[in-house]
């Protein structure tokens, strides 16, 4: 064995062994030569203070060394409020939390995930930044590490030999520039960084390693399942969303692998649930055919499926009935808007018509509880949409009253709202946040509006959703607030427990930045975004066409009514094509 | 109704397996060795499974039992095998069989108690915990359904054996009420705080070692 990495994924046990992005990437990493990779996950605070207390630095699970000895620690980053918790572990394992100050090769501290393709707030702490899917990268990168080590190059030498692999980016290598008004001026690449840095995929995906034979945890953890991926990417093109950006371009798996995938997972595993993922699975294009295969094994065995992520559009009598042989669990839509102008904005394609369909079909099969999941604050929003919502979830409760099978047993209709996020890499790249008293009025506006006893209406609080806008379109002088969060006790902030808001506002005060400018502002048509510095593959030009598409509220047929050019098949070589 | 029964262990880092994990570790273990349970009828069906005593996280068990109901008739033979090589660390099954006899016979359980002074043994600690435990009352209060009451422990120890004594850690086996009332061996230490606070261990860990009916005869 000549590389030890460490997977470290700064949330909590439970959180992390549901990923299965980390299943993934620890099987690729365990199936290369000469390479053991284990497991990390952030302590909850009580394990921390004893850990503390006793001086036991943060260690891997598989063998119980402590972290600082590994060649390579890996953060996954997939949460924005989970910055702090790296820190947290970097700390806790005796590592020093500034790339700068860790002068040596080894330990290198690296991180990929969907929050790298913004890597800016991360960039003094991170030593180089894996851009897009690791199926491929993770494994250049291990060896290039090693070749380097025993070749026995500097950090710096290894570094630029690392900017060279496509999709790694290498933020030392990069010079940023800032305007008077705090906006950037450039970013220079010296060494011959390129710039942008460029994604990665996993451009076969049906031949992208899929790890059948995982481990099971004897603790239950949130999602304790198989979970098998029918395709990544979306072809519907929701203007707020992150992901349907930065997953492009669609690729499946056929049906037959993937049925072939579940029977050995679930033979390995005895897992009694089986979960088909995708960011829309109503949109696989075989999902009736699969269902009917993977039925065929589970059922017998108790094995129930579940299908998150289904759209209100495309949802079928023959899939709800499909869902429900086994056991029926509760059935949640995203309308995210609730009126028909709001919705077009965001081109979520759905119609009321559509989601009232979808509700009848649900209450007529004996369904009792549908959750409704909105967001207020999306842009051009006015009171007329924020009351939408309130007659949307009057309408469902109408569809029930006149089409519900057995109508004892009552209906349970919930609301959320959360703030929205405008995000890098997508259309609403340049929108600003709506203040944080201006959602809290939005939400006394629909909570007025609501008048049935069967809707039950919740709603986030703005303030995690305002640290989380600051930090998703941040830039790298953020740097100094993460790290005074850190030392001032900041760790697992995705949880209640350990959010702290004036921590964070007290940090933005002293390093002497606004948090508004980074949330609040609308940005420049050609302001240089900190995250201009990574490429998804869909075009800036896109992005901005679809911005104001969205302003005047017209919608973009989806990728498979028409490619709409986002850029994104580039990635694709070799003949492949998108959503084939 | 149950057929079938397992005799299995529970020890090392197994011992900190909550008892709901447990049951969901066993019935992901019995569909890895390819052998079904049956599940309940009805509206959400659940796999039968029954465990005699269910155990505290933290203490360790070399007889602990639990009742199951197979799809298919008779129980294979190497039964063991296929949920050992499906079990985790620390979860070892000795046998499985068909029994008759009902849980509720069981009336003690004999624990095995370590407590740990890690600056050494108090002096005269085996005859003060002797006599301790001998005491008419030794009132210790415990978490019921209804909240908590004042638990008279005493009448519900039977024999007490010192097993191994060093310089840091005394070892003794108590026979304890299972069931009706039940009571846990963490009560003997929380009796020893309230009744001979300078003999309170650092460290306290309990290990199950045998089950007995009430001719004090191995359950099985």
């Amino acid at each position: 064995m000549h590389t030890r990495v460490a997977l470290c994924f700064p949330d909590t046990y439970e959180i992390g062994m549901s990923n299965i992005g980390l299943r993934i990437l620890y099987a690729i990493a365990n199936d290369m030569p000469g390479v053991w990779c284990e497991r990390v996950f952030a302590p909850w605070g009580d394990m921390e203070e004893e850990m503390r207390r006793d001086g036991i630095p943060l260690y891997a699970l598989e063998s119980g060394d402590p972290v600082f000895m590994f060649d390579i620690i890996a953060f996954s980053l997939g949460y924005e409020m989970a910055y702090t918790s790296v820190l947290n572990m970097l700390d806790l394992a005796g590592v020093p939390i500034r790339a700068s100050d860790r002068t040596a090769l080894t330990p290198l501290v690296v991180a990929g995930g969907t929050c790298a393709y913004n890597p800016e707030p991360m960039a003094d702490f991170i030593d180089l930044f894996i851009i897009g899917e690791g199926e491929e990268v993770n494994s250049e990168l291990i060896t290039a590490y090693a070749e380097a080590r025993d070749a026995g190059l500097t950090k710096e030498e290894f570094l630029r030999r690392a900017a060279k692999i496509p999709g790694i980016y290498v933020p030392g290598l990069y010079d940023v520039k800032y305007n008077e008004d705090g906006t950037i001026a450039s970013i220079e690449p010296r060494e011959g960084a390129p710039y942008p840095v460029v994604k990665r995929i996993a451009e076969d995906f049906e031949r992208a390693p899929y790890p059948v034979k995982t481990i099971i945890p004897t603790t239950e953890v949130v999602h304790d399942r198989t979970a098998l991926e029918l395709f990544r990417g979306c072809v519907r093109g929701c203007r707020f969303c992150q992901a349907g950006f930065a997953y492009r371009p669609v690729r499946a798996r056929s049906p037959e692998l993937l049925a072939e995938q579940a029977r050995e997972a679930l033979a390995f595993s005895g897992y009694e649930e089986l979960a088909l993922l995708s960011l829309s699975t109503s949109d696989y294009r075989h999902l009736g055919p699969l269902c009917d295969a993977l039925l065929d094994y589970c059922t017998p065995r108790k094995v129930s499926l579940s299908l998150p992520s289904l759209r209100a559009d495309n949802f079928s009598v023959e899939l709800m009935e499909k869902v429900q042989a086994v056991r029926k669990t509760g059935l949640t839509f995203a309308p995210e808007a609730g009126s028909q102008r709001l919705r077009d904005v965001i081109n979520k394609n759905v119609t009321e018509e559509d989601l009232l369909n979808t509700c009848r079909i649900a209450f007529e099969g004996g369904w009792s509880a549908v959750k409704l999941y909105f967001m207020l604050g999306l842009p051009t929003e006015t009171d007329e949409d924020v009351l939408a919502i309130a007659e949307l979830a009057e309408k469902v409760l109408q569809v029930w009253k006149k089409h519900a099978k057995n109508k004892n047993r009552g209906v349970r209709i919930t609301v959320s709202t959360s703030c929205f996020i405008p995000k890098p890499h997508t259309p609403f790249q340049w929108a600003a946040q709506v203040p944080r008293d201006e959602y809290r009025r939005r939400v006394e506006l629909l909570r007025g509006a609501i008048k049935s006893r069967a809707i039950t209406y919740n709603w986030h609080d703005p303030e995690t959703s305002y640290i989380e806008a600051v930090l998703s379109r941040g830039d790298r002088r953020l740097g100094a607030v993460l790290e005074r969060v850190q030392k001032n006790g900041g760790k697992l902030e995705a949880w209640e427990e350990y959010f702290s808001f004036d921590r964070w506002m007290e940090a933005f005060r002293a390093c002497g930045l606004d948090p508004d400018f980074y949330a609040l502002r609308e940005r420049s048509e050609d302001e240089v975004f900190p995250w201009s510095v990574t490429s998804v593959g869909v075009s800036r030009a896109f992005f901005r066409r679809e911005w104001e598409a969205a302003l005047g509220g017209a919608v973009t047929p989806d990728c498979r009514v028409q490619c709409t050019g986002c850029g994104a098949a580039a990635l694709l070589k070799g003949g492949r094509r998108c959503d084939e | 109704m149950s057929r079938h029964r397992l005799l299995f262990t529970k020890t090392g880092r197994a011992v900190y397996i909550s008892h709901l994990d447990l049951m969901r570790t066993f019935q992901r273990a019995f569909a890895r060795a390819s052998l079904p349970l049956r599940h309940t009828e009805g509206f959400n069906p659940h796999p039968v499974m029954n465990f005699a005593l269910p155990l505290s996280v933290g203490t360790a068990s070399v007889c602990e039992l639990m009742d199951f109901d197979l799809l298919a008739e008779p129980l294979p033979e190497d039964t063991e095998k296929r949920l050992n090589d499906a079990l985790p660390e620390g979860v070892r099954v000795l046998k499985a069989y068909d029994s008759e006899r009902r849980f509720s016979e069981i009336k003690w359980v004999c624990v095995s108690v370590r407590l740990e002074y890690d600056k050494g043994l108090p002096r005269d600690l085996t005859a003060r915990l002797r006599a301790l435990y001998e005491r008419e009352e030794a009132l210790v209060p415990k978490r019921t359904k209804k909240g908590t009451a004042d638990f008279n422990i005493t009448p519900h120890i039977g024999a007490l054996t010192i097993l191994s004594q060093s310089d840091c850690a005394l070892i003794f086996e108590a026979r304890l009420s299972a069931q009706n009332p039940t009571l846990s061996p963490a009560l003997l230490v929380q009796a020893i705080e309230l009744y001979e606070p300078d003999l309170k261990p650092d460290f306290a860990a309990f290990t199950r070692l045998e089950l007995l009916d009430g001719a004090l005869e191995t359950f099985r």
